[in-house]
């Protein structure tokens, strides 16, 4: 059954082709568009939101006036990030009949010895060379790794990544070029909206924004409630600290979370769209909307597309801030212009939802999966990742290690192989302490569980989640105590408020950490008591928030703490009972002392302590009053000699 | 106000839906919400002014006072807790001589924590009027506190 006459993907191509290249379409000019040749140099510069905070800003002002000043005719095109953070600012050229090659950490003062050496076909001396990009018919630069053989790609299947830090972001000819809005056309052709769900549910994609539910069950919730009007919510808003794959999707290759989008609206029979965007990715909601409008010029967009009597249309709201908003039903409150607190469910969202219409909200990476899945048919999805989990889950990499960026892997791949295996293990020789995965709501994984085949299930086995799928790397520098202290802060903040247990309950158990943190206050029997009951404290308030909370957000709440409670325990107790910071991180409960065979007597540490807990006298060896010591370390900083200890 | 006008103009047949975008779009404007232009919202909306306090106050986005001429923003995501964004923000503090949430006498500079900027792989990250730094210490951001002094001064 065609609900599109004739062939639409090749008017949809050809109009790509005369738009960028004159008016007839030929495999050549494909290649062109596809840039697999090009005619004059390309530049490809990595303008996503981590390149423009490298400060690839300036290489960029550097190239245009280097390529003005040689005259050089040249093309300019600002791609996303392609994933390896630690590298930026990356700069690809393309020259013609060369393949596309990438280089490292080209700041605004190695821009030019870069263009130089290029254009004399040579490589730089001084800035290294990432990869190139082989294509059929071009010169392969010699003694360059190609991409898939670089060590940090090598080991990774880019599904939704595919197109990132590759295609120019705000060109949907270029995107149509390589095969886009293909699968969307397909399916609407040869499709009906329950085998699109049935396909879904087949392929075994669950919910990439932390729950884990299956997508195309929750689909048939939808498409089984009959309503006028239904809506397809994208979730974007990553407010998870430590996630960035939302963004850098989106500001990399908007197309295909709007093709997936699309893929989504027609299974489920929705006509209106809205992507709940954070507003502190300004340059994501740019590329966005640039695309939007480009996808309603094409007529992808709009009503009755392409005369098959289909309506969808894309919104964009920006979130404002608020952590809980991830969750549907606050994140359905905030759309409608209300405080984005949770509502009970059932009903669930997808049977009465945003305006009381039913509505599905998927995360970016989950309806980025779909133009895959679709097309090639459930299989090839379905033979990725183990048994319960199926496809590939995109990793955000930070903290203490040494390759930080996107890791796209297939779910089953060890921890150990993300951390160690491509991203280049911890830096400076430290020792790997454990990684924080799933954000605040999430937990710890420790040396001992680094080799567990990661998908959503085993996680939960060992307390922790997948969430979205950021993960932090701590070494031994790193407190655990203030690790959960931090993110305790955070969710307290982050709680809405509505239900007492969470809005209280996750104060008191910040109170608990900091007073385990901090120094004793007056040193009395009962403070010391309060400490020491702390740790059971911790535990009940966490398992009672997790049981009577509304909201995911409550729900999990907790779970940082009891992570960490769970594997570093010894860590709360070194806080409690011996008052010591091994990683040194609680300053307050350092204790200095003075190296008497160091120290010259030259009274600095005595007039920079706030205190004045240092004594002595001019050239002799001065020490430190610990009543009077509030350990802020300012001692420590201005010694010139050493002599200041911490014990 | 005539800005405000325009804002409302934006939004033809606008419903309680358009509150958000709407606040959104004064802030930008106007820098933050004053009371008056909250009241204005109100009579447009036709929404009691309490009920747009209550949205605009649950979200951190939203400001009731103006900030300062450079808006310096704080990531104190996980990735830069983990670097040493607490000693970044301690730092700033010093330097400035205000506290997060306030501005200088000379409204030259305010401070603002965010949750997360999404940049991660450069922590500690901090933004100035939305242009972001990487990998900040306290000696780059010494450095960085004198560039928009200077700039000013000029």
């Amino acid at each position: 059954m065609d609900r599109i006459q004739g062939n639409i993907w090749d008017l949809l191509r050809e109009k790509a082709v005369s738009n960028n290249l004159g008016s007839k379409d030929s495999a050549e000019k494909l290649s062109l568009l596809k840039r697999e040749k090009v005619s004059k140099t390309v530049i490809y510069i990595g303008a996503g939101t981590c390149g423009l905070g490298a400060g690839v800003g300036k290489s960029l002002v550097k190239v245009k006036s280097y390529l003005e000043a040689k005259s050089i005719d040249a093309e300019i095109v600002e791609v996303g990030c392609i994933g390896l953070c630690a590298a930026e600012p990356i700069v690809d050229i393309q020259l013609p009949d060369h393949n596309r090659i990438s280089f490292s950490k080209v700041t605004d003062d190695t821009v030019d010895a870069l263009l130089d050496a290029v254009f004399n076909l040579e490589l730089p001396e001084d800035i290294e060379t990432l990869y190139q990009f082989p294509t059929a018919g071009n010169r392969s630069w010699e003694g360059v790794p190609n991409f898939s053989e670089h060590p940090y790609f090598a080991k990774q299947q880019r599904l939704v990544l595919r197109n990132c830090g590759t295609l120019n972001p705000v060109s949907i000819d270029e995107y149509i070029a390589i095969g886009g809005y293909q699968s969307y056309l397909k399916t609407i052709n040869t499709h009906q909206p329950e085998q699109v769900c049935n396909m879904v549910e087949d392929s075994g994609l669950r919910g990439r924004g932390g729950g884990g539910f299956t997508t195309g069950t929750k689909w048939k919730f939808a498409l089984n409630t009959p309503a006028e009007q239904k809506y397809l919510i994208c979730n974007a808003d990553e407010g998870d600290p430590g996630a960035f794959m939302d963004r850098a999707v989106i500001e990399g290759d908007p197309h295909r979370l709007i093709e997936g989008m699309m893929i989504a609206a027609f299974g489920i029979g929705a006509t209106k769209g809205y992507v709940y965007i954070r507003a502190e990715y300004p340059l994501a909601i740019e590329r966005l909307r640039i695309a939007l409008d480009h996808a309603r010029e094409y007529g992808l967009l709009g009503k009755n597309i392409f005369g098959s009597g289909i309506n969808f249309d894309i919104k964009v709201k920006m979130g404002a801030g608020a952590f809980v908003c991830g969750e549907e039903t606050a994140l359905i409150n905030s759309i409608e212009g209300k405080r984005g607190m949770p509502k009970p469910r059932p009903p669930f969202p997808a049977v009465k939802g945003l305006f009381g219409s039913p509505t599905i909200i998927n995360n970016v990476e989950t309806l980025s999966c779909l133009p895959v899945i679709i097309p090639d048919g459930v299989t090839t999805f379905n033979s990725i990742g183990t048994e319960k989990s199926k496809g590939t889950k995109v990793f955000a990499l930070s903290g203490k290690v040494k390759l930080t960026g996107l890791v796209e892997v297939p779910m089953g791949t060890t921890i150990r192989e993300v951390i160690f295996g491509i991203a280049g293990g911890v830096p400076n020789n430290k020792k790997f302490k454990s990684v924080q995965i799933g954000g605040p709501s999430g937990g710890c994984i420790t040396e001992e569980n680094l080799d567990i085949q990661v998908d959503y299930d085993s996680l939960l086995e060992i307390g922790a989640m997948m969430g979205s799928g950021g993960l932090v790397v701590m070494d031994e520098d790193t407190c655990m105590v203030d690790v959960a202290k931090f993110f305790m802060d955070f969710i307290q903040r982050e709680s809405c408020g509505k239900c007492i247990p969470c809005r209280e309950g996750t104060r008191r158990m910040l109170e608990i950490l900091e007073s385990i943190t901090h120094k004793p206050v007056n040193g009395s029997q009962n403070e010391a008591l309060e400490r020491f009951k702390g740790i059971t404290q911790l535990e009940n308030l966490g398992k009672v928030i997790k049981d009577t909370s509304l909201c995911g957000l409550g729900q999990t709440a907790p779970n940082p703490v009891l992570s960490t409670l769970k594997w570093f325990r010894e860590e709360y107790e070194e806080h409690i009972f011996d008052r010591k910071c091994n990683a040194n991180v609680c300053t307050e409960l350092r204790m200095f002392t003075i190296d008497v065979d160091k120290c010259t007597g030259c009274t600095i540490c005595a007039k920079k302590c706030p205190t004045d807990a240092i004594i002595g006298s001019r050239k002799a060896p001065h020490f430190i009053v610990d009543d009077k010591c509030i350990s802020c370390g300012n001692c420590f900083d201005v010694c010139k000699f050493d002599s200041i200890v911490i014990s | 106000m005539e800005a405000i006008k325009d804002i409302f103009n934006k939004y033809p047949e606008a419903g309680r839906d358009n509150l958000i975008p709407i606040l959104q779009d004064i802030q930008n404007v106007e820098g933050f919400l004053s009371k008056e232009s909250i009241v204005e919202v109100g009579s447009f909306l036709n929404m009691p002014s309490s009920k747009i306090f209550g949205v605009a106050t649950f979200y951190n986005q939203f400001r009731f006072q103006p900030n300062g001429k450079n808006h310096i923003q704080v990531c104190r995501g996980t990735a830069c807790h983990v670097l040493g964004s607490a000693t970044v923000l301690q730092e700033m503090e010093k330097q400035l001589k205000v506290k997060a949430g306030e501005t200088t006498r000379d409204g030259l500079f305010s401070i603002e924590v965010v949750a997360c900027i999404g940049a991660c792989g450069l922590a500690p990250v901090i933004s100035v009027n939305g242009e972001f730094y990487a990998k900040v210490n306290a000696k780059s951001l010494a450095e960085i506190i004198e560039t928009y002094k200077n700039k000013e001064d000029k």
